[in-house]
């Protein structure tokens, strides 16, 4: 993976020393909050309802093990020995203390991490697959490009006060695990007709107030072109983009008020303009980057053990059903390692989980690790003989739950039990219908079946693409939470319908509960899935077994 | 006619460890919400908080928030107050176990 060159290493530590000082200033009376406040965003500091709360990017979602630890550390030493990974592939720390800050920065900067971007109205971290340089269906992995990205939009002087924040994510794979339709920009890799790699453009999704699922801008774009055209995107967005209304400040607004055929003219006109400006660099600095995302020497030992333990452990065999992926060496699998146990807070890990995962990964995993957009984290190269022993690894580190893409397996964010902007709750649904289904003991039977839970509008728990979604609003002073269902996170993203009125914190899983048994009495059979047989039925069974209780009673 | 004023007390997160605190009728800030200034009166409420924001040092973002009086003192109205003086519910963190 990437090393920071000392180019990276003089830029972090003089933003860490920036920052002391800022905090000091603070801290002295030197700064009042209102101009304090600009620049802890812009290192990740945010103040939430019980604390402040550190936000470290994790650039496209890959670790190593020395950076988990630290990880590990930084939990234990000033936290509260734990993190929140989310679901734009960052670590929040909910507990800091604003004079450690600085520390916990330098604690970062030690092995190559920092919170530069994480917050404020800038190019905030990229996101990438959480599979790229491991999936069966890659055709490249993209991490280079979001290295390159990182580099370019790091400090990036014409972006650093945008109309409003800018999220970037990329695939290798045209099953895209990256909701690339969902962002500011979204960069999926296919091959144009001569099979040489480039990519498709899309811009303009986002969730929040306003779902939008992104348009596309450039059928394929040679990598040679990334930067200048991405760019050219931003460039013309920052000159377009409704600076007087932050709630149309985003790009998708953008495009929805002038066009997707306007803005490709502006973004072609502007492209024309600055292209030779980057003549070569892409180029040059991708051949230097991607030197660092060589794959791993992949054992070429047998497949040993795999098989039998199958046959012999039912709940090593119940975990490889779920929580293993198709790597592309045949003698590998990728791991998805689930932060979901069953009532446990979504994307929560100790730091002996944190250490746990390095060990693994470090002993059987050749150092690699990720972190998903889904809240779990991933163990991208593991030789298939090595399963049986990682699987008793993570038992012992109480990591060890087969439950992945199950109803389980939820995306919450941290909801009105941190987050200062939150409506209502997201954590306690989430751990309540993971705890209902698993009491059911039905969610092997349920089958893939996403549940995304956010608790405002914002989205970030992306319940607009959840096959449930679920919207945690405050409604007259008591939490209220909306469903909406046939959302689609993939290529083929679609944004989930609204079922009718939301229903209270008391009633919301049960309601859950009736959506899915619904699901399980008018499938075709136990293949169709949740989201192909509500494609299929349609919204109406899954309202009427949602309401015609509620009517029942109001009826008498 | 304009509303019926609610009654009031001020809030703000400290400075420096971040958390959630009230202000009591002595002029200090108090960990519990029970312990702050029951504020029925509409302009005392805006002295009250003209002075939380009088000390940047000590507290951040002070507002006034809707209050009922319980038995032990002023409690929240809104859930989000309730919260804030409670701490997260997933684990024992936060004012209800550090108040």
């Amino acid at each position: 993976m990437y090393q920071y060159n000392d180019f990276d290493e003089a830029f972090v530590r003089e933003r860490v020393a920036q920052f002391r000082a800022q905090v000091a200033r603070r801290i002295d009376g030197s700064l009042t909050e209102d101009e304090f406040r600009p620049l802890r965003l812009m290192n990740g500091l945010y103040l939430q309802l019980h604390a402040y709360m550190l936000r470290v990017a994790v650039p496209y979602g890959t670790l190593n093990p020395s950076q988990m630890r630290q990880l590990a550390y930084i939990a234990d030493r000033w936290d509260k020995g734990y993190g929140h990974f989310t679901t734009r592939q960052n670590i929040q720390f909910n507990w800091p203390q604003l004079a450690d800050v600085p520390d916990m920065l330098e604690a970062l900067a030690d092995v190559g991490m920092h919170a530069i971007q994480t917050s404020g109205n800038t190019i905030r971290n990229v996101t990438a697959d959480h599979f790229a340089g491991a999936a069966a269906d890659e055709i490249e992995d993209p991490r280079p490009v979001a290295e390159l990205l990182r580099q370019w939009s790091t400090d990036h002087p014409e972006f650093q006060f945008l109309p409003r924040k800018f999220k970037i994510a990329i695939t290798g794979s045209p099953n895209d695990r990256a909701v690339t339709r969902a962002h500011d920009i979204g960069l999926r890799m296919v091959r144009n007709a001569d099979g040489e790699p480039g990519f498709e453009v899309i811009v303009g999704g986002g969730l929040g107030r306003t779902p939008m699922i992104g348009k596309v801008i450039k059928e394929f774009l040679p990598k040679a072109d990334l930067l200048p055209y991405v760019e050219a995107v931003v460039s013309v967005w920052n000159l377009l983009g409704r600076r007087d209304n932050k709630y149309k400040a985003r790009i998708k607004i953008t495009v929805h008020e002038h066009g997707i055929d306007e803005i490709r003219d502006l973004v072609d006109a502007r492209f024309e303009q600055i292209k030779a400006t980057f003549a070569g660099v892409v180029r040059q600095l991708l051949a230097e980057i991607e030197h660092f995302f060589q794959p791993p020497q992949f054992s070429t030992k047998p497949v040993t053990g795999f098989d039998s333990e199958r046959l012999a452990n039912p709940a090593f065999r119940s975990w490889t059903d779920t929580n293993l992926a198709q790597h592309r060496n045949p003698d590998y699998a990728i791991v998805s390692v689930s932060i979901k146990k069953h009532g446990a807070t979504p994307g929560d890990a100790t730091s002996d989980q944190m250490r746990a995962l390095a060990d693994i990964a470090e002993t059987y995993g050749h150092g690699e690790l990720r972190i998903s957009h889904e809240q779990n984290v991933i163990l991208p190269h593991v030789h298939k003989s090595d399963l049986p022993a990682v699987y008793q690894a993570l038992r012992a580190a109480d990591l060890a739950t087969a439950n992945i893409g199950l109803i389980s397996d939820i995306i919450a964010c941290p909801g009105m039990d941190y987050c200062a902007l939150a409506t209502a709750r997201s954590i306690p649904i989430a751990q309540e219908i993971a705890t209902r289904f698993e009491d059911l003991k039905l969610e092997h039977d349920i089958g893939p079946l996403k549940i995304k839970i956010s608790g405002c509008i914002n989205a970030c728990g992306h319940h607009h693409v959840g096959h449930i979604g679920i919207l945690g609003l405050d409604r007259a002073g008591v939490e209220n939470y909306q469903i909406t269902l046939g959302g689609d996170h993939t290529q083929d993203a679609v944004i989930g319908e609204k079922t009718g009125p939301g229903f209270s914190y008391e009633d919301i899983t049960d309601a859950i509960e009736r959506i899915v048994m619904t699901y399980l009495s008018l499938r075709s059979d136990p293949a169709e899935e949740f989201l192909a047989a509500y494609k299929r039925l349609g919204a109406e069974p899954f309202k009427a077994a949602l309401y015609s209780e509620a009517k029942a009673h109001a009826a008498e | 006619m304009s509303r019926a004023f609610l009654p009031k007390v001020v809030t703000a997160n400290l400075l420096i460890e971040g958390t959630s605190v009230w202000l009591t009728e002595a002029d200090v800030w108090s960990p519990r919400m029970c312990d702050a200034e029951f504020i029925e009166d509409e302009a005392h409420a805006e002295i009250r908080l003209l002075f939380a924001k009088s000390q940047p040092q000590t507290v951040v973002g002070p507002y006034l928030a809707d209050a009922r009086l319980g038995v032990n003192g002023p409690e929240p109205v809104h859930f989000r107050e309730a919260f804030r003086g409670r701490g997260p519910s997933n684990y024992a963190h936060g004012a209800q176990v550090e108040a």
